[in-house]
């Protein structure tokens, strides 16, 4: 099972408060890999927040064609971050890591949003697809404003590898995962979280219906759904079509993935879209065991629960900062002056959402919305 | 020299009762001479007879062995070709000392003899194929244990209910956001279909005239208290024949699927009926073909056509009543999809799914991608070649037809490629439960991609204790002389099967088929959605057929 720990705060803080969250909840064989996702960066991104930013691995003959590629679309490198590399033990290290952040070739500068998104979006996938055969390209994310750093290893040992603890690399929505790959073969693109344009999710479960999930997102016609190495993957994908694809508020991905029994739908007064949207989506239905942490676009983070609730989960904090933790301990690590007696425990029916800038939390329970 | 008068000396045309199928076991010892097995014989395979014979016998103050010569009773099997014994063994039912019973014949050339006056041989029953179908070779290999812990069948909450109708999009749904709220855009105008909430297995189309009326009200009353007492929601096919006046008008139509296929028997007093009819019918499915018989038309035996059968469906006594192989006013799958979809779905004021219903084929994936296009279609069931059947010629039961499985798999893997797997669901029919297997075959089939399955045979042979099997015993539907009373309109047969028993059976095989699906949604992980299409849940034992069905291989 998947350990997790993501921060939400409205200051910058390290990504080192997330991994040393990871390390109180270590048991059993941990050491599959550490991913990580930074959102609204501070330190040397702070003022590049417009400018998309490519994160990813390559070995010296990738980072040539990428680069040679980059050019060729128009992307002029603004800046580029690269871990101060410590060798550790055990991790084996690949030849070049970065975070490069681009400048928009110039005739896409002044077009929408949406459209920068798309484009964002298939030049990752077409470095993914260049680079997939030999390895030599593993991308994360290009996105503005957003990092993934992603390796192979025990947490805190790649911490260590990346020197997470001396650069200043920060920012006010972290989440991190510690990998426990017990059931295929350790692959980078499987490790947690994914992110996919604006929206990042990851999970300390596993999802029986991830077939026939995959196989209803692969055919809504959506290039960016795609890759599926892991059975949570998924997740991120639902919810940015949930949201993105289909414009629905952020609840309706509980709604979705946890659907409620038609008898319960009844005490709704969204009743009559929910039925509608209980038949429509039910191949998205998941039957965990599942607890799925994400962000969105504007900064919302939340934690939902399978319907069974098979999966442990708690949010806590203080105002100005709260930590989502797939266990108490690392809670415990992360804030310990906040008021225990609030924590919350989200059950069956429970969404908690923590309000941009970490100012707020609060429980939307499915039945009663 | 011309043979004496009513002496017969060419015995060559005649059969030895070793070219049966069955060869009747008497045991002289044990019969009591009552007569009760000759009366029961359907096909009136044993006969009484007097046989004179030496016969050894003693008695007396001191008795003593002697031979005499006596006339004796016996029961013997007459070796006409048009009287066989079908090894029912109804005989050995009624008999009170065990003194017979029909032994299979191995050896047996019978289908050489049985298209006697230039007509092929027909039966009723099931496809005489006893090997292992692809359905029972598939196994449940993505068990949960550790990395997900498997749920409990017995503990956790089910939702073993499947839809038929079509489900619009998400995409397509008229929704709108206000405050926060996701509201219905009535505004858009835009046609929602309808769709009914079913158990994934349903009671697959048998129709009133092949089936008794004790069978069929059996059915009947069973359906509706599975619904209303036991709270699953099953349903049943009427099957082409029409359907009782007095049950269209009652509540209990919701429970019942009306078919109408190419004889349209029973469609006049459906549609007088119409004005009258407090509740809708689940659904209505349109027959083009049948898995026992594809490309075949169907056929009522005037024996059955009494004046019950004749009342609703509109037609005189005791003729035979065909349904040609095709809707004869239709030509091709658009206009038969267009044209006969768009009036019935119109006839029930589009609250009716209406689907199709086509025999498994190669062309299936025509049907069905006329079908995806067409936003009225509710549906596309298929049945296999492994399907049941009333009457149908022995060679296009044995030989013609597709299998279910990979039919299914293959139109759904369509389905899936157009983004429409949700949007039309599939039905598959056709040798579910063949084996006895019910809920492990429907589960496969969900699994390759089905959203319900019809079952028939395994329903009569559970509820009525059919005597048929799949090495050709019993299979006489087709005459009228069910010997269970299953598929007879004769009263003296049909009273010997108890309605009350019929659906008292039908309520314990479904839920104890509602038990075994959740026994195995429960180890794969899966219990508030069916599992439809979660092919990594399935293997199978041979390389080919796992390529086949894209699903893994296991031995």
């Amino acid at each position: 099972m998947c350990r997790l720990a993501a921060i939400t705060s409205s200051k910058y803080f390290s990504p080192m408060e997330n991994i040393l969250a990871l390390e109180t909840m270590k048991e059993g064989h941990d050491g599959s890999g550490l991913g990580l996702t930074l959102k609204d960066l501070g330190g040397e991104f702070k003022d590049l927040k417009e400018y998309p930013i490519l994160s990813g691995i390559c070995s010296k003959k990738g980072r040539e064609t990428l680069d040679a590629y980059m050019d060729e679309m128009g992307f002029k490198l603004l800046y580029r971050w690269r871990p101060k590399i410590k060798p550790v033990k055990g991790i084996v290290a690949r030849d070049f890591y970065f975070a490069s952040v681009y400048d928009y070739p110039e005739e896409w500068k002044d077009k929408p949003f949406e459209e920068k998104e798309q484009l964002l979006m298939n030049i990752r996938l077409t470095l993914r697809k260049m680079g997939e055969a030999d390895e030599s390209i593993f991308v994360f994310s290009f996105y503005p404003d957003v990092i993934t750093l992603k390796e192979v290893g025990d947490p805190l040992e790649i911490a260590e590898f990346f020197g997470l603890d001396k650069d200043i690399l920060k920012a006010k929505i972290i989440f991190a995962q510690g990998r426990q790959n017990t059931n295929y073969q350790i692959y980078l693109y499987a490790c947690h979280p994914f992110f996919l344009q604006g929206y990042c999710t990851m999970t300390n479960g596993e999802n029986t219906a991830f077939v026939p999930i995959r196989e209803f997102l692969m055919s809504r016609g959506f290039p960016g759904y795609m890759g599926y190495n892991s059975d949570s993957e998924v997740f991120c994908h639902i919810l940015h079509y949930c949201m993105r694809q289909l414009k629905f508020p952020l609840t309706y991905y509980k709604d979705i993935i946890t659907p409620l029994k038609w008898e319960e739908i009844e005490q709704r007064p969204d009743r009559e879209a929910l039925s509608l949207l209980k038949m429509s989506l039910r191949s998205l239905c998941i039957d965990g065991p599942n607890m799925v942490i994400g962000f969105i676009p504007d900064g919302t983070c939340f934690m939902v629960q399978d319907a069974k609730k098979l999966r442990p989960g708690v949010v806590g904090g203080v105002p100005g900062k709260y930590a989502l933790m797939s266990e108490l301990c690392g809670l415990d690590k992360v804030i310990p002056e906040r008021d225990e007696s609030k924590d919350i425990y989200p059950m069956k029916y429970d969404m908690v959402i923590v309000s941009p800038g970490a100012k707020e939390v609060k429980v939307w329970n499915q039945l009663q919305a | 020299m011309e043979p004496a008068a009513g002496l017969r000396l060419d015995f060559n045309h005649k059969l030895t009762i070793k070219e049966f199928p069955y060869i009747i076991r008497w045991r002289e010892d044990r019969c009591k001479r009552c007569g009760q097995c000759t009366a029961v014989c359907p096909q009136g395979a044993i006969r009484p007879a007097v046989k004179y014979m030496r016969v050894i016998e003693s008695g007396g103050d001191t008795p003593k062995p002697r031979p005499v010569r006596r006339i004796i009773h016996v029961i013997e099997q007459v070796n006409d070709i048009e009287h066989y014994c079908t090894g029912c063994a109804i005989c050995a039912l009624v008999c009170p000392n065990n003194a017979i019973e029909p032994e299979y014949n191995p050896q047996n050339k019978f289908l050489f003899y049985k298209n006697r006056g230039g007509e092929g041989y027909k039966r009723g029953g099931r496809r005489n194929d006893p090997g292992v179908s692809t359905l029972d070779r598939l196994k449940f290999t993505r068990i949960s244990m550790l990395t997900d812990p498997a749920l409990d069948a017995g503990r956790h909450e089910f939702r073993v209910r499947s839809y038929i109708g079509r489900i619009l999009p998400p995409e397509e749904l008229p929704l709108k956001v206000e405050n926060g709220r996701l509201v219905v855009d009535k505004s858009s105008g835009k046609f929602i279909p309808p769709v009914r909430e079913i158990f994934p297995i349903m009671i697959g189309s048998m129709s009133i005239g092949a089936l008794s009326p004790t069978m069929w009200e059996g059915l009947a009353m069973g359906v509706a208290y599975l619904n209303e007492v036991e709270g699953i929601p099953v349903v049943m096919c009427s099957g082409e024949g029409g359907f009782p006046p007095r049950l269209l008008k009652s509540r209990y139509v919701k429970y019942f699927i009306l078919q109408i296929a190419s004889g349209y028997f029973g469609w006049d007093s459906i549609i007088h009926t119409l004005p009258y009819m407090t509740e809708d019918p689940a659904a209505i499915e349109i027959k083009y073909g049948q898995g026992a018989k594809p490309g075949d038309g169907g056929l009522l035996m005037a024996p059955k056509v009494i004046k019950l059968i004749a009342e609703i469906r509109g037609v005189p006594q005791f003729v035979d009543l065909p349904s040609p192989p095709t809707h004869q006013t239709k030509y091709s799958i658009e206009e038969s999809v267009m044209k006969m979809i768009q009036s019935m779905s119109m006839a029930f004021g589009f609250r009716v799914p209406v689907y199709p219903k086509i025999s498994g084929t190669r062309t299936a994936k025509a049907v069905l991608n006329n079908l995806a296009r067409n936003p009225y279609a509710a549906a596309l069931c298929i049945d296999g070649e492994d399907g049941g059947t009333g009457a149908a010629y022995n060679v296009s039961l044995d030989k013609m037809g597709h299998p279910i499985a990979s039919n299914i798999r293959e139109c759904y893997l369509d389905l899936v490629k157009q983004g429409k797997q949700n949007e039309l669901p599939l039905i598959a029919a056709g040798g579910i439960g063949k084996k006895g297997n019910l809920a492990a075959n429907a589960a496969a089939l969900i699994m390759l991609g089905a959203s319900a399955v019809a079952v028939g045979k395994y329903i009569m042979q559970a509820t009525a204790d059919c005597l048929g099997d799949e090495y050709n015993r019993c299979n006489i539907c087709n005459t009228g002389k069910c010997p269970r009373g299953i598929t007879t309109q004769d009263p003296k047969l049909y009273r010997r099967l108890d309605p009350d028993k019929v659906a008292e059976r039908l309520v314990e095989v479904f839920k104890a088929a509602d038990v075994e699906l959740r026994k195995i949604f429960a180890p794969m992980g899966r219990s508030t959605e069916l599992p439809i299409g979660m092919s990594d849940g399935l293997s199978i034992d041979d390389k080919a057929m796992a390529e086949r069905l894209e699903i893994s291989y296991a031995c």
